[in-house]
């Protein structure tokens, strides 16, 4: 029974515009019923596709078109193990955020509802897809309801100018993935991913085929914020309201990653499969910047969005690296790490919606010792920052040994210590905040007077009385959260589950059968990849001694002002300005850098593969 | 095949591109995005122009005309829905940036730095 395919894009869609069309006249509570029932239901419906992809893809022509004489012209789902696992993870997160929703959001109407159900009907089409020009369509759905929703707050500044940046940006994105695909039908007369991969791989690269490379991967690199296409996402991420921040924060941006990786294997791994080596070299390098510039600039900011903002480039970055490997250890060890940060990361913007609700703002400075009565909160918050910082035995250390071994057998050893700079960078700056807010550590000091975000933020949830207390549907989907994130790095077979699924989506010859010619793929036997030995726990101490260390030393160093040379932290200071300013809120400077990424990554591709 | 419709599409994503880098007037700013995406639009319509083709309403040729392709011709046509939405919405947000804010420069709405 492969009709369950459609439904899990149709069910959120027609929830969506019963929502819309009832605007005037359902109350609230039914808003919210409606729209938990229904993220349960997608969320339900992408797990039985889970369940069903594991023995072989679960494949869906839409109207009946199968293919005929090994050609496919109709539109059809694919659905492998991955992909239906990242789906499953989409429906989750957003169960959580908008049961997060029902109180912390007062002042909305069903609008908001139907929105968030359109961006989970766009992200899980994203996933299920096997059509090239489908998966643009599912791009931009999922781009316009979430720029709406960062917009949500428009007579704000902020929130209107984070989210026309994220829109103009990310439009752009979408051209240029759409002239990619363009070049690519024009090439292939195909549109079907299976079909492309089919034809691509019977022809000699030439300079046409690496541009349409290069379109795809820089159009999807926007959405996935990789350095230098980040800047949208801190603007975008800072604003929006709470439940949406934890959303696209956990998969959205990912989502860009995956887009990536489904290209390569389905469609150019066949043509340009011999210059694996050099594109394996790309786009690590790529991850490293992107994990490391980010992690310090998270570090520098107070204001506790826009550093769980930076954070999610930071690990972008990682997940970058991950996948850049090239190898099926390396893509399931980074599913495995996505989902545990993705929780992880939900959590902590959870938290912060909690210290919103109550205290009004969310400016480090401003909080400090403000948040001394909120100790529960305070308490998931420093555990999730530990996990951030790869605290054994989190989601996020199982997923982070996986990479690093699976770097190791690529000859890639050296990027371990930027996992363990990453890591430790950005879950040190969550740290600190946490000992600054909820225990009145540190200095008191002035948060940045040319960033006014906060000012204009408090009335996000309204009414005093309610003020008084954290109610239980706030405080309950952190807990589920970070339970979650535990369990993602205890439940036995998962690892094997993620590589088992990486290694199927890097199989284009059994894609290709199940796609064109209906027939059941081969699911692959693979040794269980080995549990995390002392080296792992090893690094994953390091990364979290490291954090407390930093969260320490960013609290107390002025008390021992002869621990670092003054000269040394100015020009430190001075330094990490001159890349603040990069981030300029100006939108035309963006696209300035996009053009600038684009044609660095061309000439990169062009010059190793042609 | 006439080499023209691809320099015009390379054009066009030029400009525009050029318009929105150095825009400092919201609608101009959005407009030049739209002649950004125009150049798709031209893109797909010369992938799959066929020399002396007719358009491909196969209910008035008769069968084994030349027809130019109809699948860049459904692509185009939904690239433009999907651009009217995108359009749509950012022209609301800049109406809000004026109503609210009373500007349209994008450096006069910026609250964003660092």
């Amino acid at each position: 029974m492969n009709h369950l395919a459609p439904l899990a894009v149709v069910v959120p869609l027609i929830a969506a515009g019963l929502l819309a069309g009832t605007a005037s006249i359902a109350s609230r509570l039914f808003a919210d019923l409606v729209s938990v029932a229904t993220a349960v239901a997608t969320t339900v419906l992408c797990a039985i596709l889970l369940a069903r992809s594991g023995h072989h893809e679960v494949v869906y022509w839409f109207g009946g078109w199968h293919p005929r004489g090994e050609v496919a012209l109709g539109i059809g789902f694919a659905i492998d193990p991955l992909g239906a696992g990242l789906a499953t993870f989409v429906g989750a997160i957003m169960c959580a955020a908008l049961l997060f929703s029902w109180r912390h959001l007062e002042a909305i109407s069903h609008v908001y509802h139907a929105l968030m159900l359109v961006f989970m009907a766009g992200m899980v089409g994203f996933c299920l897809t096997g059509d090239l020009f489908n998966l643009f369509v599912f791009f931009e759905l999922l781009s316009v309801a979430a720029y709406a929703l960062v917009g949500y707050r428009v007579d704000r500044r902020a929130p209107l100018e984070g989210s026309l940046n994220f829109a103009i940006t990310n439009s752009l994105g979408g051209f240029i993935v759409l002239t990619g695909i363009a070049l690519l039908y024009g090439r292939t007369g195909a549109l079907n991913m299976a079909q492309i991969g089919e034809t691509l791989a019977h022809q000699h690269t030439d300079g046409l085929m690496v541009v349409a490379f290069t379109l795809l991967v820089s159009g999807f690199f926007i959405k996935a914020a990789v350095v230098p296409f980040h800047f949208w996402l801190a603007d975008a991420y800072s604003v929006a309201p709470t439940p949406v921040c934890a959303v696209l924060s956990a998969v959205m941006s990912e989502l860009g990653l995956y887009a990536v990786v489904r290209i390569w294997w389905s469609c150019f791994h066949g043509a340009l499969g011999g210059h694996e080596e050099a594109l394996r070299m790309i786009l690590v390098v790529a991850g490293v910047v992107t994990a490391l510039v980010p992690a310090v600039l998270s570090f520098a900011q107070t204001h506790l969005k826009r550093m769980l903002a930076y954070a999610t480039i930071s690990y972008i970055g990682l997940f970058l690296i991950g996948v850049g490997l090239l190898s099926h250890d390396g893509l399931g060890g980074t599913a495995v790490y996505l989902v545990g940060d993705g929780f992880v990361k939900a959590t902590l913007f959870i938290c912060v919606g909690v210290i919103q609700h109550r205290k009004g703002h969310v400016d480090e400075y401003r909080l400090r010792g403000a948040c001394r009565d909120l100790p529960y909160t305070g308490a998931v918050f420093v555990l999730a920052g530990l996990a951030l910082a790869s605290l054994p035995p989190f989601g996020t250390f199982l997923g982070k040994s996986l990479v690093e071994d699976a770097a190791v057998k690529q000859g890639f050893g050296w990027v371990i210590p930027v996992f363990v700079i990453a890591s430790a960078v950005t879950g040190g700056a969550i740290l600190r905040s946490a000992g600054r807010v909820f225990l009145g550590l540190g200095p008191p000091g002035e948060s940045n007077p040319s960033f006014e975000l906060d000012e204009q933020e408090d009335t996000e949830t309204r009414g005093e009385a309610s003020r008084s207390r954290t109610p239980g549907v706030l405080f309950v989907p952190a807990v589920l959260l970070l339970g979650a994130a535990l369990a993602v790095g205890l439940v036995p077979g998962l690892p094997q589950a993620a590589l088992r699924g990486a290694a199927v989506l890097q199989d284009r010859a059994s894609y290709v059968a199940a796609v064109i010619h209906g027939a059941a793929g081969v699911v692959p036997h693979l040794p269980a990849p080995k549990s995390p030995n002392a080296l792992d726990y090893l690094y994953g101490g390091l990364s979290t001694v490291a954090a407390l260390v930093l969260a320490g030393f960013a609290l107390f160093h002025e008390q021992w002002p002869g621990l670092l040379p003054s000269v040394v932290v100015s020009r430190a200071g001075a330094a990490l300005w001159a890349v603040r300013r990069l981030n300029s809120g100006r939108v035309g400077d963006y696209v300035a850098w996009i053009a600038v990424g684009v044609t660095a990554f061309g000439a990169a591709f062009a010059l190793t593969m042609l | 095949m006439s080499f023209l419709p691809y320099a015009v599409a390379a054009w066009l994503f030029g400009v525009g591109l050029y318009g929105v880098v150095t825009s400092r007037n919201l609608i101009h700013l959005v407009v030049c995005l739209t002649v950004v995406q125009s150049s798709t639009y031209v893109l797909l319509l010369a992938i799959g122009y066929v020399g002396a083709g007719k358009a491909p309403i196969f209910a008035d040729i008769p069968q084994g005309t030349t027809v130019v392709d109809p699948v860049v011709q459904a692509l185009t046509l939904t690239d433009v829905v999907v651009e009217a939405a995108v359009v749509a919405l950012l022209l609301a947000l800049v109406m809000q940036a004026h109503k609210r804010f009373g500007t349209l420069d994008p450096d006069e709405l910026g609250v964003m730095r660092a």
